[in-house]
């Protein structure tokens, strides 16, 4: 077997045999759409309850004997606050190289299973794995170590529906907070569900083993308000959402502050910094980032995409588009991309480079459409 | 009907040619959302990039198969780009070429020989 060939996650069959078109991503082949199509798929994700395969992603563990520890070593790779996560919360950061730049985004979790008050449950980008586990081995102190989720899968149901869904099995998943977990039974399968997902509406992400999966895809595929949703609508879904795309939003030399995501950065760390990539971010808080992420809406009905250079209306370069395409719910194209901090205000008129064309848009503020999230 | 190795089709009435994309093709790019239609009155090239197609994914180029004048574009297809999904073969028409080389036409396959391009 070539070590070229492409990963699959244990669905893979199931996906194959609802028909998805199944695309390279990651390393992994995943479905971009099923029958249904993308804007079918986005739309019943923003009004019913749709479920994702996202076991690419890499789930790990960093692992110490008390929780103060492993968040101490924690601290010292993110700029959130993690000493203050509650048994049980979650929290959203990402991982800085030296110069402040973003080496992947991330979810870090305080586990409060018993026996396990040691860990800390980390999800990463699939893209980013290889690295980001390289990355935890090198910074890691001793005492603490990390842990690979090599037999963990991944699922995300997301929709204004999904409680519901949930409820069928297990009533008391109403009470779970926003960026939470509880250790649920469905179908007789004890699921770790936190309620957070990547569509900017409520919903959950359902981590069991492998060799559950597939038994749980199933069950919730079998509820009506339920369907497949691939990651073409994923991609869709958080773009009109506002949320970052590592490689796109997010990468290398970009920080968090430049990013937007100043209020996943606590208090705390903001003056302490502690941090691997503080002292970039400590000054671009003191004296502003030279660039910001904006949402940018074209004009006419002609998507951008990533790559489109943003010009001000005297003709000057001021950006570029990192994500682009077209928005079912907004139903209309719209982008999000980089310009120069002193041209970034929302309203700003601006043009877009498409097909040799200069092409009339406007900066937005983010997101395109309000959150939905269950605070 | 006869058609291009980019999956086009093209159909004939005297000296103008109706230009559109094919099912298989449609079906390759998913939902349409918007479509770039060239400027009427133009001179076009075969094989030439005459127009755009964009998918809630990407962007995808569409070549004439023929040279000649466009005498008319698909108007229907700025306000419901989706008609191209649904109806891709008739009313998901692009363009009407009036053609300035006819021995292009002889060049294209017919059905059989698209299907078996398609499969193969």
């Amino acid at each position: 077997m070539s070590d070229l060939a492409q990963k699959r996650t244990p669905l893979y069959d199931v996906h194959k045999a609802l028909g998805a078109k199944l695309v390279p991503f990651a390393g992994y082949d995943m479905p971009v759409q099923y029958p249904t199509g993308v804007l079918a798929e986005h739309n019943w994700t923003r009004a019913n309850a749709g479920l994702f395969d996202v076991s690419h992603m890499g789930q790990c563990f960093v692992i110490s004997d008390d929780f103060v520890t492993s968040a101490t070593a924690m601290e010292k790779l993110v700029p959130a606050d993690i000493l203050g996560l509650e048994p049980r919360q979650q929290r959203y950061s990402q991982l800085l190289n030296e110069a402040g730049g973003t080496l992947d985004d991330l979810m870090v979790t305080r586990a409060d299973y018993k026996g396990y008050e040691g860990w800390l449950y980390v999800v990463v980008n699939a893209g980013r794995k290889d690295f980001d586990y390289g990355h935890f081995a090198k910074h890691l102190p001793e005492g603490v170590s990390f842990k690979a989720g090599d037999d963990m899968a991944l699922l995300a149901l997301q929709g204004p529906k999904a409680e519901d869904v949930l409820a069928k099995h297990v009533p008391s998943v109403r009470d779970l907070k926003f960026m939470f977990y509880q250790s649920l039974p469905i179908g007789g399968i004890d699921v770790h569900v936190s309620r957070s997902g990547y569509s900017g509406e409520d919903g959950f992400e359902l981590s069991v083993l492998n060799k559950d999966v597939e038994t749980l895809w199933n069950l919730l595929l079998q509820d009506a308000l339920v369907k497949p949703i691939g990651l073409g609508a994923r991609d869709s879904l958080r773009l009109e959402a506002g949320l970052c795309l590592y490689g796109h939003e997010l990468d290398e030399s970009i920080s968090p502050i430049e990013a937007g995501l100043l209020w996943s950065i606590g208090k705390r760390r903001r003056v302490e910094g502690g941090f691997i990539g503080a002292a970039r971010v400590q000054q671009e808080l003191r004296d502003g980032p030279k660039r910001k992420r904006v949402g940018i809406k074209p004009d006419g009905r002609a998507p951008a995409r990533d790559g489109t250079e943003i010009f001000n209306t005297d003709g000057n370069k001021i950006g570029v588009i990192t994500s682009g395409g077209f928005g079912p719910t907004v139903n209309g194209p719209i982008a999000m991309g980089y310009v120069d901090t002193s041209s970034a205000a929302a309203d700003t008129k601006i043009q877009l480079l498409v097909r040799g064309n200069l092409m009339p848009a406007t900066l937005v503020k983010l997101p395109f459409i309000p959150n939905n999230f269950k605070r | 009907m006869k058609f291009s190795k980019d999956h086009e089709w093209l159909t004939l009435e005297g000296n103008i040619a109706t230009v559109g994309i094919t099912d298989h093709a449609q079906s390759q790019l998913g939902d349409v959302v918007f479509v770039e239609l060239p400027k009427l009155g133009s001179t076009i090239a075969a094989h030439a990039s005459v127009a755009t197609i964009e998918s809630v994914k990407a962007a995808s180029e569409v070549y004439t198969p023929v040279s000649g004048e466009v005498i008319a574009i698909n108007g229907e297809l700025n306000g419901d780009p989706a008609l191209v999904n649904r109806s891709p073969e008739q009313e998901g028409w692009f363009m009407k070429i009036k053609l300035s080389t006819p021995d292009e036409v002889d060049g294209l396959m017919d059905k059989a020989a698209y299907d078996k391009f398609v499969a193969g």
